[in-house]
C-alpha cells in the first residue's frame, strides 16, 4: 500500500490535468441524465404518440396512424377555439402585466420609507400557490356572495349581481384578471432590477437640459430597460401560453369552453377521454410553439453566461 | 417649487397605497372569509368584517378532511426535491462554472431549454412510465420529476454564484496538494452558501405549489398534496368556501412569512437572469 502511494505520488501532477475534464463530465452526469430521462425522452415520445391511435381503456387497438391526429385536431373546432383563447389569454395578460409591472417597478424604484416592506408586499402574490389564488379570485366572483359585486353595487357600476364565471362574455377576462394580479408583481420585480442598473447621472444630466419626467421615461427609462422587458416579456409569454392551474381551478374551461385552453383540452382529452393519441398531439403542438420562443430566449442568456 | 414637490409626493404616496391595497386585499379577504360564521359567510350582501372569531372551518379542515395527510406529503415531496436538485445541481453548475471540458455552451442550453418545457407536453408518456413501474401514486414519482425541472433554474443560480468566486482561492488550494474535489467540498461549497440557500427556497416554493403532476400522478387521496387536495374540496354540489378559506389561510401564513424573511434572497434569485440578459 505504501508503495503505491510512493509510486502515484510523482504523476499526480499530469493526473490533475487529465482528471479536470472527467470529473467535469462525472460531476455534469446526474443532472444531465435526470432532464434526459425525464424531461428530453418523455417529449420524444410525445411526438411518437401523437402518432397513433391509442386509447387507454381500449389497449388491443393501439396502432399507427401517420399524421392522421393532427388532421383530426385541424379539423376540430373545439381545437381552434383552444387556441384562440389560448393566444387571447396571453396577449391580453402579457400586455396588462406589461403596463402594470411597470407602473408598480416605477414606484418600487423611488426612495421612501418602507421600501423593504413593499417588495414584500410585492412577493405576496407570487408565493401563493396558484390553485389557492383561483380559489380565492373565484369566491370574490361568485355571484351571490362574492365581495366584487358588493363593490361594484356599491359605487354604482353595476345595477344586479353579476355571475363573473358563469356567463361566457366574463369569464375570460375575470380569469385574464386574476392571473395578472397573481403575476404582474413578478414582472414588476424583473423591471425594478432592470431600473436600477440605470445610472443616475443620466436622469441628473436629463433634468438639466430641461427634460420632464415622461421625457425622461421615453428616452431614458425605456431604451434602457428594453433587454430587460424582452427577457421579462419572453418569460411571461411562455407561462401564460401553458395556463392550466388558474383556469383549470377557476372555470375547468367553462361555461360551454369559453375559457378553454390549449393545455386544459389537453389535458381533458388525456385523462378525461384517456385519447393519448389526439391528447399528444395538442402537447405537440404546444410544445413546438412554446419552444420556437424558447429557442429565442436561450439565445438571449447564453450571451450572458457563456460569453 | 416646494408646493410642486409636496403635491408630488402626496400623489405617490396615493398610488402607493392604492398599488399596496390592491396587492394585498385579496388575501386578506380570504383570511377575514375563513374566520366568518356561516350565516355571515353566505348573507347578501357580504358582511366584510366578522362580529365575532369563528374557528370552525379550521377545526373542520384538520378533524373533517384529510389535510394533514395533504401537509405532510406536500412536505416530504417538497423537502426531498429541494434536496435532491441541491445535490445533483450543485455539483454540475461547479463543473461547468469552473472545470475545463468541451461541450459546456451545449449542456447548458440543453439544461436551460428544460425550463421551457410545457409541462403537459411531457404529462402523457411520463404517466404511462410511471404507471408501467408501479410509481403512480407515490412520492417518488413526484420527487423526481419537480427534481428535474427544478435543476435549470437551480443550475442558472449556481453557476453564476460559482463564478463569481475567485478563481485564485482553487489554485492556491491546489498548490497546496488539494485535488478537484477536495477544493470543491472545502473552498466553493462555503462560499457558495448564500447562492445554494437561495436556490432551495425557491425551489421548495415551486414543488410545493406545483399542480398538474401532482394532479395526474398522485390519484389517490392519501396521496394527494396541499394544491390539489384543496382544489379537491369542492364537491359536486357544495361549495365549502369556509373550509378552502381556512386551508388558504393555513398553507399561504408559512409562505408569506418565509417571502417576509428572505424576500432579499428571493429577489436576487428571481431576477438574476433577467438583468444580466
Amino acid at each position: 500500500m505504501i508503495e503505491q502511494k510512493n509510486l502515484t505520488s510523482p504523476t499526480k501532477q499530469s493526473k490533475f490535468q487529465l482528471s479536470e475534464a472527467t470529473l467535469g463530465y462525472i460531476l455534469v452526469a446526474p443532472a444531465l441524465l435526470c432532464i434526459t430521462a425525464i424531461a428530453l425522452y418523455p417529449v420524444l415520445n410525445t411526438f411518437k404518440l401523437s402518432l397513433y391511435y391509442m386509447k387507454l381503456q381500449l389497449p388491443g387497438l393501439t396502432h399507427f396512424v401517420g399524421l392522421q391526429n393532427y388532421g383530426t385536431l385541424f379539423s376540430d373546432s373545439r381545437f381552434w377555439s383552444a387556441t384562440l383563447n389560448t393566444v387571447f389569454f396571453t396577449v391580453v395578460s402579457v400586455a396588462l402585466e406589461l403596463v402594470l409591472g411597470m407602473v408598480m417597478a416605477l414606484l418600487m424604484n423611488k426612495k421612501f420609507k418602507g421600501t423593504g416592506l413593499v417588495r414584500a408586499a410585492v412577493l405576496i402574490p407570487w408565493a401563493i400557490p396558484t390553485v389557492i389564488s383561483a380559489l380565492m379570485w373565484k369566491f370574490i366572483y361568485n355571484d351571490q356572495f362574492g365581495v366584487l359585486n358588493d363593490i361594484l353595487m356599491k359605487i354604482g357600476l353595476i345595477s344586479s349581481y353579476k355571475a363573473w364565471l358563469g356567463n361566457p362574455s366574463s369569464a375570460m377576462s375575470a380569469a385574464i384578471f386574476a392571473d395578472v394580479w397573481k403575476t404582474a408583481p413578478f414582472m414588476a420585480l424583473l423591471l425594478l432590477a432592470g431600473l436600477q442598473n440605470i445610472s443616475q447621472d443620466l436622469y441628473e444630466a436629463a433634468k438639466v437640459d430641461g427634460a420632464g419626467s415622461i421625457r425622461q421615461f421615453f428616452s431614458i427609462t425605456l431604451p434602457l430597460l428594453k433587454p430587460t422587458i424582452l427577457v421579462a416579456l419572453i418569460f411571461r409569454t411562455l407561462d401564460a401560453f401553458r395556463v392550466f392551474d388558474l383556469i383549470f381551478v377557476m372555470t375547468g374551461g367553462g361555461p360551454g369552453n369559453s375559457t378553454e385552453t390549449l393545455s386544459i383540452y389537453a389535458y381533458k382529452t388525456l385523462f378525461r377521454n384517456l385519447d393519448f393519441g389526439i391528447g399528444s398531439a395538442i402537447a405537440v403542438i404546444i410544445f413546438i410553439f412554446v419552444f420556437i420562443f424558447a429557442i429565442f430566449y436561450i439565445k438571449l442568456l447564453d450571451k450572458s453566461i457563456l460569453k | 417649487m416646494k408646493l410642486k414637490n409636496t403635491i408630488n409626493q402626496i400623489i405617490f404616496y396615493i398610488f402607493l397605497t392604492i398599488f399596496l391595497v390592491y396587492i394585498i386585499s385579496p388575501f386578506l379577504w380570504q383570511t377575514l372569509t375563513s374566520f366568518k360564521t356561516p350565516q355571515e359567510l353566505f348573507s347578501i350582501p357580504p358582511t366584510w368584517i366578522p362580529s365575532k372569531i369563528y374557528t370552525g372551518y379550521y377545526i373542520n379542515v384538520f378533524t373533517k378532511r384529510p389535510f394533514l395527510t395533504y401537509l405532510k406529503n406536500s412536505f416530504i415531496v417538497a423537502s426531498s426535491t429541494t434536496l435532491f436538485s441541491l445535490f445533483v445541481s450543485s455539483f454540475a453548475a461547479y463543473a461547468l462554472a469552473r472545470l475545463k471540458f468541451k461541450g459546456k455552451s451545449i449542456i447548458l442550453s440543453l439544461v436551460l431549454s428544460v425550463s421551457m418545457f410545457p409541462g403537459i407536453a411531457i404529462v402523457s408518456p411520463l404517466f404511462i412510465f410511471l404507471k408501467n413501474v408501479n410509481l403512480l401514486n407515490s412520492y417518488l414519482g413526484l420527487i423526481l420529476t419537480y427534481t428535474t425541472f427544478a435543476i435549470p433554474l437551480s443550475l442558472w443560480i449556481l453557476t453564476s454564484f460559482f463564478r463569481e468566486i475567485p478563481f485564485e482561492l482553487e489554485e492556491s488550494a491546489k498548490v497546496d496538494g488539494a485535488t478537484p474535489m477536495q477544493a470543491f467540498l472545502k473552498i466553493i461549497m462555503p462560499l457558495a452558501t448564500p447562492g445554494m440557500f437561495t436556490t432551495a427556497i425557491l425551489t421548495f416554493i415551486a414543488a410545493w405549489n406545483e399542480f398538474l403532476f401532482a394532479l395526474v400522478f398522485n390519484t389517490q387521496d392519501s396521496m394527494r398534496t396541499v394544491p390539489v387536495g384543496i382544489a379537491m374540496f369542492p364537491g359536486e354540489h357544495d361549495l365549502p368556501w369556509g373550509d378552502i378559506a381556512a386551508a388558504s389561510v393555513v398553507v399561504t401564513v408559512p409562505l408569506i412569512i418565509m417571502v417576509l424573511i428572505f424576500q432579499k434572497r428571493i429577489i436576487s434569485g428571481l431576477t438574476a437572469g433577467a438583468v444580466k440578459g
